[in-house]
């Protein structure tokens, strides 16, 4: 292949979940030696560290990295892109080793949650006296979230999805087949937050979170992190056999943003941009959808899920529903979409959440995935929206060497 | 007789009350905030629009779940305005089963906050249009 392609040589994955007796730092190191181990390298060899985190993100996290696995003067990129973040942080690594500045590039996402989660904290403590005065962007004399409709992310996700059903017909009960298959899938994940199964009626009879998402079709406040190790064409020619037989390449790495849309300000478009990125992975990588092994798609809740099989063209325009009823997303369909469990079983620690899903394609790819591995997956697809707004796009293909 | 005020600028308290919002004078571009310069164009001319009372709706959920302060549960809906422009409000007088694909909903106003002075805070949502018998 052409001179110009970026390999992943080693990934890892923390178990994802709560670690309450570990701080940010330690779990990222975890992840990182990890990678490192799997890429048969050591931090001596890296050239550049990319570090992907929100919730702590003007800590210097890559600094405080290298001081707990290795300050060797190299220089260090603190990356932040709400939900894309840990995918925007690989891309860092591998912008630098495109551009002829190194060869080898670490590339570490992590994030603890805490226990606020998505929904938002209670309200500042109020004026003794409250007198309404027009203030902010919009004038506003009161909080008016719950007044003029619903801005926060379950909402937003949930509004996304209805959307979707209106034009197209799909039902709340296609909204829960979607968490019913990534929990299931979860079962078979030893590093999923949550492993167990529920059944269609446990989750539409579930307490509804914004309708029609319910408790089980939103994913859990986790902390976790992941990593990957990343290298040009000619390092990896020099590198040793076994290293390279396990190599992935990365075939298409696209980023996108929010275009303008009538009424996107009121509703972030999640569709949009994942359209935009998805047509320019698959153009760069000169595959199709219908080429998939697998995919990771960004399932942060069911709502989303359904809709990016269409914004990803896994089928039809209009066809999720459809898609979705003839099996295709199962790990024994068509085209598998997170087997790991997804956000929604497996975890969501912001941060880590775009190299987790490379972890999972790329160990899918070697072959490497055990009970649950896609039998002879050779492309893979991830996926990661983050509101507002990125998209990242990642092909990688298994190493044919 | 208290004062009123809109919970947001781009509500104006006429008769009828009606939302506003300032277009882009070269693409048509609606916002409901100031802008340095139009997200679609990039121009920085614009106008202002009063915009329709009535439209589609096109997105909704009912939130359950929401910070302490939030009462719970209410629809939130996303309407296409007829002649342009998309709002964000609650849908009131209606329930989940009520809403169909293109629904027709028309806006209305009502308290939604008194502070010390007595000053009632204004917001609008939006309500079915019942068909015609
Ligand atoms: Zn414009």
């Amino acid at each position: 292949m052409s001179s110009g392609d970026i390999w992943i040589i080693g990934a890892s994955m923390t178990p994802f979940g709560r670690h309450d007796d570990k701080d940010l730092i330690d779990i990222a190191a975890e992840s990182a030696l990890d990678a490192l181990g799997d890429a048969d390298v050591t931090i001596e060899d890296i050239d550049i560290l990319t570090m992907g985190n929100v919730y702590e993100a003007n800590s210097h996290n890559g600094q405080r990295l290298q001081k707990q696995i290795g300050q060797t003067g190299i220089p260090v990129y603190n990356v932040v892109n709400a939900c894309a973040t840990g995918a925007t942080a690989l891309r860092v690594a591998l912008l630098s080793i495109k551009a002829g500045e190194s060869d080898i590039g670490l590339a570490v996402g992590v994030e603890k949650m805490g226990k606020g989660g998505l929904i938002g904290g209670a309200a500042k403590k109020r004026d003794a006296r409250k007198v309404y005065s027009p203030n902010g962007r919009y004038g506003s004399v009161l909080k008016t979230e719950g007044i003029l409709g619903t801005g926060i992310m379950p909402g937003v996700f949930a509004q996304a999805g209805t959307e979707y059903a209106l034009a197209h017909g799909v039902t709340a009960t296609h909204f829960a087949k979607v968490a019913q298959k990534n929990h299931a899938h979860s079962v078979l994940n030893p590093l999923a937050h949550y492993r167990k199964e529920f059944s269609l009626d446990d989750i539409l009879n579930a307490d509804v979170i914004a309708f029609p998402n319910t408790l089980p079709m939103c994913c859990p406040n986790t902390d976790g992190a992941a990593s990957v190790v990343v290298v040009s064409d000619a390092k990896l020619k020099t590198m040793d056999p076994d290293v390279r037989r396990r190599a992935v390449k990365i075939s298409a790495s696209v980023l996108t943003s929010d275009p303008w849309v009538e009424g996107g300000q009121v509703q972030p478009d999640v569709s949009t941009l994942t359209r935009n990125a998805a047509t320019a992975a698959y153009e760069q990588a000169g595959v199709g959808p219908e080429d998939l092994d697998l995919v990771e798609l960004h399932d942060c809740f069911a709502t989303a899920e359904l809709i990016h099989y269409d914004n990803l063209g896994l089928c039809e325009p209009g066809g999720a529903g459809d898609f979705l009823d003839s099996g295709a997303p199962w790990r024994d369909g068509k085209t598998p979409v997170n087997v790991s469990g997804g956000l929604l079983s497996k975890g969501h620690p912001l941060g880590a959440t775009g190299i987790a899903n490379i972890y999972e394609v790329a160990t899918h790819l070697r072959g490497e995935a055990g009970d649950r591995q896609i039998t002879g997956a050779k492309v893979g697809l991830t996926h990661v929206i983050g509101l507002a707004s990125a998209c990242a796009v990642h092909i990688l293909e298994a190493g044919v060497r | 007789m208290p004062g009123q005020i809109p919970v947001v600028d781009y509500l104006v308290l006429g008769d009828p009350p009606h939302l506003q919002a300032r277009m882009c004078a070269q693409c048509d571009a609606l916002y409901f905030d100031r802008r340095n310069a139009c997200a679609h164009c990039g121009r920085r001319d614009f106008t202002w629009k009063a915009l329709a009372s009535t439209g589609q709706l096109r997105g909704y959920t009912q939130v359950h779940r929401a910070a302490p302060s939030v009462p719970v549960p209410y629809i939130s809906a996303i309407v296409e305005l007829d002649g342009g422009g998309v709002v964000k409000a609650n849908l009131i007088d209606a329930q989940l089963d009520d809403i169909t694909p293109g629904l027709t909903v028309t806006m209305t106003t009502f308290v939604a906050g008194v502070d010390d002075d007595g000053t009632e805070a204004i917001a609008f949502g939006y309500k079915p249009v019942k068909e015609q018998g």
